[in-house]
């Protein structure tokens, strides 16, 4: 059987039927995988020897029955190392799995490794990775995009089937989804239990399905959201059928265009995304103008309030009780500080000095408590739009993945412009979807829907029906 | 008095050397320059959102379950003696 040709839903299809040798099919996922890997670093861990251990006890009646399924290394596997790719967090085998882990595996995920990404979550172009930086399979001189870079890249590279688990602290799946063309869908906060991920910003962070289609996406989603007593902040209500959203039309529905995401944006992905707007008219959607006036203010909100919470997380790494641990000596503060010179990569320290700031006494009502009410105006701004259309729709990224000698040239402050567009949306905590619109000099340009809070329905509607249109 | 860049590191504890001190301070300074802007919208009588969707009162039953054994938790340390988990001086 050429495995290749399989989608997701044939996979499943046929591995319920027993049609498939599931060790014949894994013996030549992963000598494809490590084939993809050797040339383009998506993985931090390939987890081959705890994946075959585990398909002999896979119930194959199961919604994945036997799927391989990566994960972004912020998120705790029981037995495989996660490290969040950060060289702190270095041989650190957690002993559980998280909530997405645990409910992903019981309906029959095969977890094949653990994915790159930039340092907890800290990059938009996944070059802050100290165990190798994911190389994108369009132009392994370029970008995967970050945070969630070596999902994306993988998603993109491999022609087998599987799907991807990310996560976006402020447009951490959005991003690599658009810059190697494929679907990421981020949920609305709380939809997914954040038991067990490796934190960035508690308040901003969020676990979703990473693959080649919306359908997939929206497969996994119904498998890993929920509400879950060992996360406080999880949404009280259950999970659902998502692909029922899928291989609908999408006549009626109301499509808001943000003029704001329309501006200083490259002029070919303008294009691009302005097309698959016309497609979506075409199809049936009614198209209108709306306006989000707070998207200036969105970056330094998001910057200042996902910087403070990071630098209060990040003070649990301490050199002790797992992680890189060094030999004891000197005073508890010595020793702690010494460690986090010596493991923690630059743009951590630079969110944690950043963070900080932000919060000490004397400039914590003038930067974080500031960038939070701004942020309650965003979700005002946001929720304004939803009563007006269903759906937004807008480019995802200002531009294509750059090269990485471009990227070297970039200041910090023109790095965490380029996250322009996805972090509002991640702000006011609503559910997003990425979806490839075409190609801008050979690259993939992503088109992003946005819903109102729970809503993640609409926008599994609206992208499904563009991607068979 | 001490600079800028030496409290806030000292406060985040990070040992940092001098050539990270001036690059960050560099950087700190144009960070906090482009943040500016959020000066220009009017917060008045604006509450903070802590968090993007709000859940209330969730609580759990107050129950003992079952939690990592000792071995389980000393499982990632190398520092460890006698059980314990090692680590230096605290005072």
């Amino acid at each position: 059987m050429d495995y290749s040709k399989l989608s997701v839903s044939d996979f499943i299809r046929e591995s319920k039927k027993g049609n498939i040798d599931i060790k014949d099919f894994y013996a030549k996922f992963f000598e494809e995988t490590k084939k993809i890997d050797k040339k383009h670093n998506h993985f931090i861990t390939i987890s081959e020897k705890e994946a075959l251990d585990s398909i002999g006890k896979v119930d194959r009646k199961s919604r994945l029955s036997a799927l391989p399924v990566s994960v972004k290394d912020n998120i705790c596997t029981k037995d495989i190392q996660s490290t969040a790719g950060s060289k702190i967090l270095k041989n650190y085998i957690p002993l559980f799995d998280a909530t997405s882990i645990s409910c992903a595996k019981k309906e029959g995920s095969v977890i094949i490794g653990k994915t790159a990404q930039d340092e907890f979550g800290f990059g938009t172009f996944s070059t802050n990775s100290p165990f190798g930086i994911p190389k994108n399979p369009q132009d392994i001189e370029r970008s995967c995009g970050g945070s969630s870079g070596g999902a994306g890249g993988f998603t993109a590279a491999v022609t087998m089937p599987h799907i991807a688990l990310g996560e976006s602290t402020g447009g951490s799946i959005s991003c690599p989804a658009s810059f190697c063309g494929v679907t990421g869908l981020t949920p609305t906060y709380g939809r997914v239990s954040r038991y067990g991920l490796i934190d960035y910003a508690n308040s901003l962070d969020k676990i979703g399905p990473m693959a080649k289609t919306t359908k997939d996406c929206a497969l996994m989603l119904s498998i890993i959201s929920g509400k879950d007593p060992m996360d406080q902040t999880s949404i009280q209500k259950n999970t659902e059928d998502f692909t029922r959203y899928t291989g609908k039309d999408i006549r009626g529905l109301k499509i808001g265009i943000p003029k704001e995401y329309f501006k200083g944006i490259d002029r070919d992905i303008e294009r691009k995304v302005r097309s698959a707007i016309e497609k979506l008219e075409e199809i049936g959607a009614k198209i209108t103008d709306i306006s989000l006036s707070t998207t200036d203010y969105v970056l330094p909100s998001y910057y200042i309030i996902a910087t403070v919470e990071a630098s209060t997380n990040l003070a649990k790494y301490c050199g002790m009780r797992y992680g890189a641990q060094d030999e004891i000596k000197g005073s508890f503060n010595k020793y702690f500080s010494e460690v986090r010179e010596k493991y923690l990569g630059e743009e951590a320290k630079r969110r944690i000095l950043l963070g900080t700031y932000a919060r000490m006494a004397g400039y914590r009502d003038q930067y974080y408590l500031k960038a939070l009410k701004v942020r309650t105006l965003v979700i005002e701004d946001f929720k304004k739009a939803f009563k007006k259309v269903d759906v937004l729709a807008a480019p995802t990224m200002p531009i294509i993945s750059p090269r990485f000698s471009e990227i070297e040239k970039l200041t910090p402050v023109e790095t965490y412009a380029m996250d322009n567009l996805t972090v509002g949306p991640n702000l006011a905590g609503i559910p997003m979807i990425s979806t490839p619109c075409g190609k801008s000099r050979d690259m993939p340009v992503g088109l992003h829907l946005l819903g109102n809070h729970m809503d993640e329905g609409k926008i599994i509607q609206v992208a499904d029906a563009f991607e068979n249109r | 008095m001490e600079e800028r860049i030496d409290k806030v590191s000292r406060i985040a504890r990070l040992e940092l050397t001098a050539e990270e001190k001036k690059r960050f301070e560099k950087d700190l300074d144009d960070i906090l320059k482009s943040f500016r802007k959020l000066s220009a919208i009017n917060t008045d009588r604006i509450k903070p959102t802590f968090q993007p969707v709000e859940v209330k009162n969730i609580t759990r039953k107050d129950i003992i379950e079952e939690s990592l054994s000792q071995k389980e938790s000393l499982a990632n340390a190398k520092n460890r003696e006698d059980n314990y988990f090692r680590g230096p001086k605290a005072i």
